[in-house]
Order: structure tokens, then C-alpha cells, then sequence
């Protein structure tokens, strides 16, 4: 039987994850559960960037994986960056099982705005998309307005809607009836 | 798009490369990675990468320059882009004399990755599509794709393919509509300046001036409006061929000009006092009889023996009167096709009627009654109703009362007549009359036709 996991890695507000749990119940055909939380893993900040490196935490969310899992999404307040790039919103294994997002740059206070908690509600809405869609084998998606178009900056986000475009829809359609309520 | 560029990542340090190559996977791109330079050599051997991002500093064997070396020498149509920590003037510098696209200093924003794939992508998109385009035209203007089953068309076919590879002038004599440019492009594309551009200049369509600078260029300020250096189109054939439509029609200077030209492959630019070198073949086509213009003394003699080195004369439609139901088929399918009406063929009676007409403006002509019957046609074969007008005008043709002025003056008449009938549009002017737009042009300043 299918399950997708949520999970925190690091302090992360409760609504927050109430928030990612209701969005991934409303979109996937699965029961959602969640884990305990996981502190960030040694060695994953890199002192000289003062960013979370991605890859560290996405091998911990594998490595603490419960073995049930069809997915398992992390949510951190950490900001993540991998050695070529300067950030990520978010990473997934492409067609795989683990996908963590970050809310670092999804606040409007990293950008030096008053907290706005619709705004990153919304936000995390399309990266909890986007990056769930990347475990199911989207790949980014030409369609601008279409929450799996490549995001290289907050306005590239905020521009997209909460939803897939009919063509990556139909792609997920066809991935759940394929899976018969097991893992596709 | 995306997933038939493969993409190759190269570092030593495996988290870089498969963050990177997750990253890029993450866009729809196939992305292998390579632990140092003799694995991405091996690596590049078998698949051949749009795109190979190299580490500059990977310590033991080969470093990210010797990498980006080999790698061109063995996928030389890859665009390499270095990365480096630490970004100094010199090691850029070198990176891109030894021909990296791209000198990216890590780490870097992810728009700035994301926009300079999509920018090398593009352009090798246009690349692959140039190369599709290029053997498509070269396809299309093979000999074999000129239509005819006549025994002097074909002598002119098996020509163009004995001489397609030499350097030669040729001259190339017909009435207007029979395919000179056709076979011309069908030398150009058979030889081994296939390649090459292929540069068509219709002499009679441009005054003297304009046509000197056509075919020169010319220099910033050398005239009114001349505001840059702009290329002529003998620089422009470099490598390739020329074709000098309407050679008959160019001024004396002109020849002269042509003729130091062909002599010795080096001309100046209009105001300009550097000679400019060119490795053109020039094929030359007119519908005049240049030895009959030799012996006026309106064409220089000199010029024309340069010019018919290779001469071929294209004969009149009405000469192969055999090709005619093959054209009108071939008219028919691609025209039909063209314009989404779904005409099948010819009918017998609507052939015999085609068969029977002299086709003054030869296969143009021909092309043309078949474009129009298609447009007005309402059934699924052109029968012999879509060209009884076809029949008047030959009728017309015979039955038409000459008034007794000179022949010169009858076209002349002719002329006007036409294009006012056209309200000025010298294109449909020219198909109208059966003729091509430089030889209207032509008439139109010899008979001083103000349009």
C-alpha cells in the first residue's frame, strides 16, 4: 500500500508542516504520515556559504526513510545549496522516492519584506508540487504558469499557478492508474 | 527538445558532478558524468555531448584544459564550459584561447547555468537545423529532381553533372521560364562548392550604380546612404557560386569590371582601394543571343569568351513538348499540396489542351496556368474547363487584329496594358505576361516605362 511520508529536518512551525500535509492529501491519492523530525546531519552547513548542503540532507531523509515509504518529503527552514549553484528551493531524486524543500527563500523576510504567510503558503504549495512532481519523472515543463516550469528566482515562482498544466496532469493521471495503489 | 542533447559533467569530486547532473536532469536533459579526463575522453568516444561542463582543477592525470583539449579533438562540435572556484584573468583567458564556450566561476546562480544552456542549445539547434536545410536544398536541386524525359534535356543533366565539379565559367542561353537558375543550382549543388554558398544576382533588375555595388560592395561614404562596409555578393559567394542572371543587360563598365573579375579573381569595393580576393565559379544565364549582342558591339567579346567556356542552351518547352504531362503532374501534386486542395491529377482532354498551347513563357507559364486552374478548380481533377481560358488566349492569340506599328512598340503597349491591369505589381505583371520579373525590368527601361 502506498505511503507518503513528511517529515522536518531542523525546527520547522508546526502550521507549516500542517500546511505541506494538507497539500500533498489533496493532490496524491495516498494517505499521508508523518515522521519525527531529523536534525540537520553533521557536517551538512557549510560554514563558508552559511547554506545547508542539499545533497547531505536528501542522504539523510534516504537514509532515515521508513521502509514503507512510496515518498518521503523533507521540509526545512534551512537554505540549501548544492557546489555549482548558489541556492535551491528545493531537490528531488528524478523518478525516485526522497524530495526535500526549503522555506528559506520562499519567506518574503529573506528578501527584507514583512512576513506574509499567504504568500508562503502559496509558495510552498508550487515547491511541494514541483518537487513531488520530479519523483513522479516530471521534468521541468515548457508551460510557463505550470508549477513544474524551471524557478531560478522567487518571481519565476510567484508567477506560476498552484497546479499542473493539463499535460503534466494527465502524465501523473496516468502514473497513479498505472500504479493499481502501489508505488509507481 | 531537451533529451536529444546529452550533457557530460566532469569533476573530481563526485558530490559536484551529481548534484550538477541532478540538477540538469531535473530540466529534461540525458546527463552522464566522468570522475577525471580519461573517463570523460572514454565517455565522449561513444556519445557525442552538446554540452561538457569540465572542472579546471582535478588533481592526478588530466586537468580540466588537457581535458577540454582532448575532448575537442575527439568531439570538436561540443561546447566546453569550464568551472572553476577560483576564478584569475590568466586561467580564463587560456580556457578560452584553447576554445571553451564559456568560463563559469562555482558557484554561480542557477539562472545563469539555466539561461547558458539554453543559449548553447539554441544556437546548436539552428546549427543541426542548417545542416538539415542545407541537405535538403542540395537534394532538391540534384539533377535528377529536374523533370523531363527529353534526349537533349537530358545530354544538359548528364552536362551539368561532368562539369559540376570544375571551376569553369558557364554561360547558360534560353528563353525566359525554361529553369536556367534551376540548372544552375543543380551544378552548384552536384559539385564540391555544395557546401558553399550559392549567390543569384538578377543584372537586369538593378540600375548601373546599384548593381556595382551589388556585386562589389562598397566602402562606408562612398555614396549617398552608403553609411557602412557592407559585403558584395562576389564576397559573399566565396567558396561558391555566383549566378549573374540577365548578363546581356549589364553596362559596358560593368563588363569591364566583370571581366578583370574573371580574370583575376580580384576586384575592388565600390570607394574602396583594397583589393578583395574571391574563389567564385561564376555562372552567367541571359535570354539574349550574346553572339548576335558581340556582333552590334553591345557586349564585349573579350567578356563573352570568358563567359562560354562551358555553354549551355536550355531548349523551349515548346521543343519538349513531350515533358509538358510530366511538369503538369509534378505542378499539380506539389501545388495542390501546397495550397491544401485535394486535386489529384489531369484529366486527358485538359492535357490535350496543355499539349497544344506554345508556351511562350515556357515551364513559369506552365507552372503558372496550373496554379491558377488549381485555385479555381472545384473538382478532384483539373479537367479541360479549368483551362478554357487557356484556349482564348491562344485563340485570341491568332485571331488578334495587329494594328501596323513596330513590333517593339506592340510589346511596349502590351506592357502597359498588363501591368495597369495589375495596378503596378511588377511580380504578377511579370507572370502575367509570362515572363520573369528581371526580364520585365529589363523591358520596362528599354521601352522607358515610367510604372
Amino acid at each position: 500500500m502506498s505511503v507518503v511520508y513528511l517529515l522536518a529536518i531542523g525546527a520547522v512551525p508546526a502550521p507549516v508542516l500542517d500546511w505541506a500535509e494538507t497539500i500533498v492529501s489533496e493532490w496524491c491519492p495516498w494517505p499521508v504520515k508523518r515522521t519525527p523530525s531529523l536534525p540537520f546531519p553533521e557536517g551538512s552547513y557549510d560554514v563558508q556559504r552559511g547554506q545547508y548542503k542539499s545533497v547531505e540532507i536528501m542522504k539523510a531523509v534516504a537514509q532515515n526513510a521508513p521502509r514503507e515509504a512510496t515518498r518521503v518529503l523533507a521540509v526545512t527552514e534551512g537554505d540549501l545549496a548544492i557546489p555549482t549553484l548558489t541556492f535551491v528551493f528545493g531537490q528531488a531524486q528524478l523518478d525516485g522516492r526522497f524530495a526535500v524543500v526549503s522555506l528559506s527563500r520562499l519567506r518574503q523576510e529573506f528578501y527584507g519584506l514583512p512576513p506574509d504567510e499567504a504568500i508562503l503558503r502559496e509558495r510552498l504549495t508550487k515547491e511541494v508540487l514541483h518537487e513531488l512532481g520530479h519523483t513522479f519523472g516530471l521534468t521541468h515543463c515548457s508551460t510557463p504558469v505550470c508549477v513544474m516550469s524551471l524557478a531560478t528566482h522567487i518571481g519565476l515562482v510567484d508567477s506560476k499557478e498552484q497546479r499542473y498544466c493539463e499535460s503534466c496532469g494527465a502524465f501523473l493521471v496516468r502514473r497513479f492508474a498505472a500504479s493499481n495503489g502501489d508505488a509507481p | 527538445m531537451k533529451k536529444v542533447w546529452p550533457i557530460l559533467v566532469v569533476d573530481d569530486e563526485e558530490v559536484m558532478s551529481e548534484s550538477m547532473a541532478a540538477w540538469l536532469r531535473e530540466d529534461g536533459y540525458r546527463v552522464d558524468t566522468a570522475p577525471n579526463g580519461q573517463s570523460a575522453i572514454d565517455l565522449a568516444k561513444k556519445t557525442d555531448y552538446a554540452i561538457a561542463f569540465v572542472d579546471l582543477k582535478m588533481p592526478g592525470g588530466m586537468d580540466g584544459i588537457e581535458t577540454m583539449m582532448e575532448m575537442r579533438r575527439v568531439r570538436p562540435d561540443a561546447s566546453i564550459i569550464i568551472i572553476t572556484a577560483f576564478a584569475t584573468v590568466d586561467t580564463a583567458i587560456q580556457a578560452m584561447k584553447e576554445g571553451a564556450q564559456e568560463y563559469i566561476v562555482k558557484p554561480c546562480h542557477p539562472q545563469e547555468i539555466s539561461m547558458l544552456v539554453s543559449r548553447i542549445l539554441k544556437l546548436k539547434k539552428l546549427q543541426t537545423e542548417n545542416v538539415i536545410l542545407r541537405k535538403k536544398i542540395s537534394r532538391k536541386y540534384k539533377h535528377h529532381d529536374i523533370i523531363t524525359k527529353n534526349p537533349r534535356m537530358e545530354e544538359i543533366l548528364a552536362l551539368t553533372q561532368e562539369i559540376a565539379s570544375l571551376r569553369s565559367t558557364v554561360l547558360i542561353s534560353s528563353e525566359s521560364g525554361t529553369g536556367k537558375e534551376l540548372v544552375a543550382r543543380a551544378i552548384h549543388y552536384s559539385g564540391v562548392r555544395a557546401e558553399k554558398p550559392f549567390v543569384s544576382v538578377s543584372c537586369a533588375a538593378l540600375t548601373e550604380t546599384l548593381l556595382e555595388s551589388e556585386l562589389f560592395g562598397h566602402e562606408k561614404g562612398s555614396f549617398t546612404g552608403a553609411e557602412g562596409q557592407t559585403k558584395g555578393k562576389f564576397e559573399l559567394a566565396d567558396g561558391g557560386t555566383i549566378f549573374l542572371d540577365e548578363i546581356g543587360d549589364i553596362s559596358a563598365k560593368l563588363q569591364a569590371d566583370l571581366l578583370r573579375v574573371l580574370q583575376e579573381r580580384r576586384f575592388y569595393r565600390v570607394g574602396g582601394s583594397d583589393e578583395v580576393s574571391v574563389d567564385v565559379r561564376v555562372i552567367a544565364a541571359t535570354n539574349k543571343n550574346l553572339a548576335d549582342e558581340v556582333k552590334e558591339g553591345r557586349f564585349r567579346d573579350d567578356l563573352y569568351y570568358r563567359l562560354n567556356v562551358i555553354e549551355i542552351r536550355i531548349p523551349p518547352l515548346r521543343e519538349r513538348r513531350e515533358d509538358i504531362p510530366l511538369l503538369a503532374e509534378h505542378f499539380v501534386q506539389t501545388i495542390a499540396s501546397e495550397l491544401g486542395k485535394d486535386i489529384s491529377g489531369i484529366s486527358g482532354d485538359a492535357l490535350k489542351i496543355l499539349m497544344d498551347y506554345d508556351w511562350p513563357g515556357n515551364v513559369r507559364e506552365l507552372e503558372n496556368v496550373i496554379e491558377r486552374a488549381i485555385v479555381t478548380s472545384h473538382n478532384g481533377t483539373l479537367i479541360d474547363t479549368d483551362f478554357s481560358w487557356l484556349t482564348q488566349r491562344a485563340q485570341a492569340a491568332q485571331n488578334w487584329e495587329v494594328p501596323d506599328v513596330p513590333l517593339s512598340e506592340l510589346e511596349r503597349r502590351a506592357i502597359i496594358a498588363v501591368l495597369e491591369r495589375k495596378r503596378g505589381n511588377v511580380k504578377e505583371a511579370a507572370a502575367s505576361l509570362g515572363i520573369d520579373r528581371s526580364t520585365l525590368y529589363d523591358k520596362l527601361k528599354r521601352y522607358e516605362i515610367v510604372h
